[in-house]
């Protein structure tokens, strides 16, 4: 199968630390993927190695963006190519307002000009109007995050890497995030990494599931979520 | 507010009533001392430019600043006139910037590694040209002197008129051109995208990379913009010395200029010069009496700004007058209130 995402054999160390080990991995046209596994699982060191945010030497294998290979890439070429990027932890530029970090993100792909209505049609469109006058510093967890997203979008990318977008939101911003997403995945392949099960399965994409570094397995999100594997590397011995 | 608010907005009336104490300037004072405090100005802009608004910060910012002064008293002596070494005292700091950057910010060497590298640079420079002593030490006709470094070239003269040279204050005209005229690049260049993508690498790096930007890229032409001015004022300082010497790429050289932005106010374009002019009026008073070390007491009125007011003299004054303007404002829009507040206060 050729996906818009392809990794083969791909490693990432950390001087002894295998992080990432051995992945193949594929994402097809338009697909929505989700990647859990718990805390140190490798999913994040995986997202890191599809965004170029590792410095060059650290991976090895092939890193294929619509058969472009990427391993070697810097993050802003990789995001040249119509990929959009949700960081961890939201990584916004406190000292601007709202307004101004979405259009600094639309200039770039809509021009000076165009990048004021990019912004002003995606404000009106993940309902940031109040908070758009304020400094991206002082807003809320779940707000930021929510701007982060809007960030992202405003690029219209054709690829969307989002790296735990709900942490930190409430139950109905949570449930909005759902839709946004699922909206998004109707023009654009996306990639989620998360470790909150119940997200995972309001989503309910296919899922892969890493354990030390490696894919444990992949399916359905129904029937790999009741995986007694999967219980076993999150929950231990326990299958309650 | 935000960081981008007024970025590229010029004051019109601030900017000409600056221009026209300048050009007025010379009716009532000899130009000597208040030229050298206009280059000094010049050479904090721009670092004030860099540092304050993409985040980089150089401990050597001298190098460029001496590079200037020294492509011009060496070229000016090779060829006998200004316009090319004016030109390439601009071009040789820019190309040693452009070169360097590229080099540190491609590979990933950013904040105090790229402060620490700078510093080397200079201080290369400074023990390099010290060692020139002797006949060896030569380019083209031109003898770098060691620490006696480089006397009697030829100052500024009207571009293609060699025999009309400029002294006195023909030359502090000149130095109030260029700064008013490097204040308005930085400006117009603020105001572009280009600005605003570089104030957003300095709110966060990796976000501007996200965002499709060439973060390495912004910080080499901004780095190599900013040498290019230092460059201009260490040129004009060599005019004004009317010798170069190593001391140009000296330590305290390069502390006083982070001094001076800082006081003035970082993140703004008029802090650094009006914390050059202060700070450097400050050290030609000082220089006239031998009671007090100079760098003491320099050094005393850093701390006392940094504890007093951290952000520098002028973000302290624009505060102070936009919450008066806010507190105005607010009385226009409730006399009653504050009718009722004096009457308050008279019981």
């Amino acid at each position: 199968m050729t996906g818009v995402v392809e990794t083969r054999d791909l490693m990432l160390r950390f001087g002894g630390v295998v992080a990432v080990n051995n992945v193949s991995f594929t994402l097809g046209e338009r697909e929505l993927r989700c990647l859990i596994g718990p805390n140190g699982a490798g999913k994040s060191s995986f997202f890191k190695c599809l965004t170029g945010q590792h410095l060059p030497g650290r991976v090895s294998g092939r890193v294929l963006i619509r058969g472009q290979d990427v391993a070697d890439l810097r993050a802003h070429r990789i995001v040249r190519l119509g990929v959009g990027i949700k960081t961890q932890v939201p990584s916004l530029m406190n000292g601007l307002t709202v307004e101004e970090n979405i259009w600094l993100a639309a200039r770039r792909t809509h021009g000076f000009a165009g990048g004021a209505a990019a912004t002003q049609e995606l404000i009106a469109e993940l309902e940031l109007g109040p908070i758009a006058r304020q400094t991206a510093g002082e807003l809320a967890h779940g707000w930021r995050q929510m701007v982060e997203i809007g960030v992202v979008l405003v690029q219209r990318p054709w690829l969307i890497l989002l790296d735990e977008p709900a942490a930190g939101m409430t139950g109905d911003e949570v449930e909005r995030l759902v839709g946004l997403i699922r909206r998004i995945n109707q023009t654009a392949a996306v990639i989620v990494v998360d470790h909150d099960m119940a997200f995972v399965r309001m989503l309910s994409s296919m899922v892969t599931v890493f354990h030390q570094g490696a894919i444990l397995v992949e399916g359905a999100a129904n029937r790999v979520l009741d995986d007694a594997r999967v219980r076993e590397v999150y929950l231990g011995n326990r299958t309650t | 507010m935000s960081a981008w608010r007024s970025t590229g907005r010029v004051h019109w009336g601030w900017f000409f009533t600056a221009a026209a104490v300048l050009l007025l300037l010379p009716l009532v004072v000899d130009t000597h001392g208040p030229t050298v405090l206009l280059i000094w100005a010049l050479f904090a802009l721009s670092l004030g430019l860099m540092w304050g608004y993409a985040g980089l910060l150089s401990f050597g910012h001298s190098a460029y600043f001496g590079l200037g002064a020294y492509a011009y008293a060496i070229a000016a002596v090779n060829v006998g006139e200004s316009t090319l070494p004016l030109l390439l005292a601009v071009l040789v700091p820019a190309l040693l910037a452009a070169v360097l950057g590229a080099m540190m910010f491609y590979g990933r060497i950013s904040d105090v590694y790229m402060s620490v590298i700078t510093l080397v640079v200079t201080l290369i420079l400074f023990k390099f040209m010290s060692a020139t002593a002797g006949d060896a030490y030569r380019i083209g006709d031109a003898r770098l002197g060691g620490f006696n470094g480089i006397p009697g070239f030829p100052t500024l003269n009207l571009p293609g008129s060699p025999e009309i040279s400029l002294f006195g204050t023909p030359t502090y005209y000149v130095c109030a051109v260029a700064l008013l005229a490097c204040y308005l690049l930085c400006r117009w260049v603020l105001a572009r995208s280009f600005g605003r993508v570089l104030v957003g690498i300095r709110e966060n790096e990796e976000r501007c990379a996200l965002m499709g930007y060439d973060v390495a890229a912004y910080k080499t032409a901004i780095f190599t913009l900013s040498a290019a001015m230092a460059g201009l004022a260490g040129c004009l300082f060599a005019n004004w010395a009317e010798i170069v010497t190593p001391s140009v790429f000296s330590l305290r050289q390069a502390a006083e200029v982070i001094i001076w932005v800082i006081v003035g106010g970082l993140g703004t374009l008029v802090g650094p010069v009006i914390g050059a002019i202060v700070l450097g009026m400050v050290k030609l008073l000082l220089g006239e009496q031998t009671t007090f070390d100079n760098a003491l007491i320099l050094g005393l009125l850093l701390i006392v700004v940094v504890l007093a007011i951290p952000r520098g003299v002028v973000p302290a004054l624009q505060r102070a007058w936009r919450w008066q303007r806010q507190r105005s404002r607010h009385a226009a829009a409730n006399p009653r209130r504050r009718l009722g507040g004096a009457a308050e206060m008279r019981r």
